[in-house]
């Protein structure tokens, strides 16, 4: 359950996302998780409240995109999908390949609220 | 058109309207990873090691697979060749400090409270309290967990990954995150594979090759010293790699990590 550490490290990116564009609130988050990635969506997406409280992003909302387990072979060249364990070539079943996507941990984007700056 | 009031929304194409973007909103692209805090602790810790010459390994396996027996039998065969350190991660007491220092070696234990994994700052702190003048190898034994572990950089520049024969062959199938990681695989109390009928060593390595990972596997029984030769011969050779990575101005990133890099950088 390591998943309220990397709720918390979101935070922490956001609200210094926040700081650098004098915003004022988050209003959503898109966070790209692989599976590969060792953190499980659903127990992030129960963390990030707790995680979240008092924060200038306590109301975002929490957008949670899959990344598809891709893995590229060194021997036949293919790029196919792979299961988390069986990356091996969906083409020759060759083992030398390369996670190509699906080990992603990624903040995304970040959709914020601006106080509304007087214009003539 | 006027992309500001809506007023070019219609009851057709209403629904491809993802969010009409308020007025006083902007949408920023970040693309920075999540950890990246971590990840950049882990970068300076590595900095640490690489400037004094040291080889860090982040050992990491299930509680009970023999991680601290395989330090202490790993510490009594080097003792006359390298200095070496240890960090220890449990979520309690000052035990596996205690066995190290008893065999003559530095350890400084790291009481995690409930914590499952060590992270950057964690391995920070305790070189704090460390001296690291004249180490050669720092071993970080990682909380006991198959999970957990496996997302943090510590600032290590390998990942060995035990495997005990009493917790079955399947495990790299079980927990692929952690196995995947793994710069080295290592099948530990193989004396009790003559009373076991179910752990086939060959089979927990096809489970470690279906996960695209290339690391050597070492077959070893600390407490029994067998096949400790192999473990200590691929010690001797990743220490030279090291010194000679210092040498030229490099350093190494554990395998999976440098993976997602490449990743990232590319795609970027």
């Amino acid at each position: 359950m390591h998943e309220l550490a990397v709720a918390q490290a979101l935070v922490e990116q956001v609200e210094a996302v926040i700081s650098q564009h004098q915003a004022t609130a988050a209003t959503s988050i898109r966070v790209r998780i692989g599976p590969l990635a060792g953190v499980v969506p659903d127990l992030l997406a129960t963390a990030f409240p707790l995680a979240a409280a008092g924060s200038r992003l306590q109301h975002a909302a929490l957008d949670l995109v899959d990344a598809p387990i891709k893995v590229r072979c060194q021997t036949c060249g293919a790029e196919t999908e792979a299961a988390m364990n069986r990356l091996i070539c969906g083409a020759c079943g060759d083992w030398h390949t390369q996670v190509i996507s699906g080990d992603d941990l990624l903040l995304e984007s970040v959709e914020l609220e601006t106080s509304p700056t007087p214009t003539s | 058109m006027c992309d500001t009031c809506g007023c070019n929304l219609t009851p057709g194409n209403k629904h491809l309207a993802f969010k009409p973007v308020a007025k006083g909103a902007t949408a920023v692209s970040v693309l920075k990873g999540l950890l990246a805090k971590n990840d950049d602790q882990a970068t300076h810790n590595r900095e640490h090691f690489d400037k004094r010459g040291i080889l860090a390994i982040n050992l990491m396996s299930s509680p009970g697979s023999g991680k601290t027996a395989l330090l202490e039998a790993t510490l009594t065969a080097l003792k006359d060749e390298f200095t070496c350190a240890v960090i220890e991660g449990d979520l309690e007491t000052e035990n596996d400090a205690e066995r190290i220092r008893a065999k003559g070696v530095q350890a400084h234990q790291i009481v995690t409270g409930t914590a499952c994994h060590l992270d950057a700052h964690l391995v920070h702190d305790a070189l704090h309290h460390m001296s690291l003048d004249g180490v050669d190898i720092l071993f970080i034994e990682n909380v006991g967990n198959l999970v957990c572990p496996a997302s943090f950089d510590l600032g290590q520049h390998l990942n060995v990954t035990l495997l005990s024969v009493t917790e079955g062959d399947d495990k790299p199938a079980k927990y692929p995150v952690m196995f995947r990681a793994a710069d080295a695989m290592l099948l530990t109390k193989t004396d009790l594979l003559a009373v076991l009928d179910d752990f086939d060593p060959d089979k927990a390595e096809a489970h470690l090759r279906n996960l695209a990972n290339p690391a050597p596997v070492m077959r070893l029984s600390a407490r029994k010293d067998l096949g400790m030769d192999a473990w200590l011969t691929w010690l001797r050779e990743q220490l030279a790699a090291q010194r000679a990575r210092v040498a030229t101005g490099q350093s190494r990133r554990p395998a999976i990590q440098a993976d997602g890099v490449k990743y990232h950088s590319a795609s970027a």
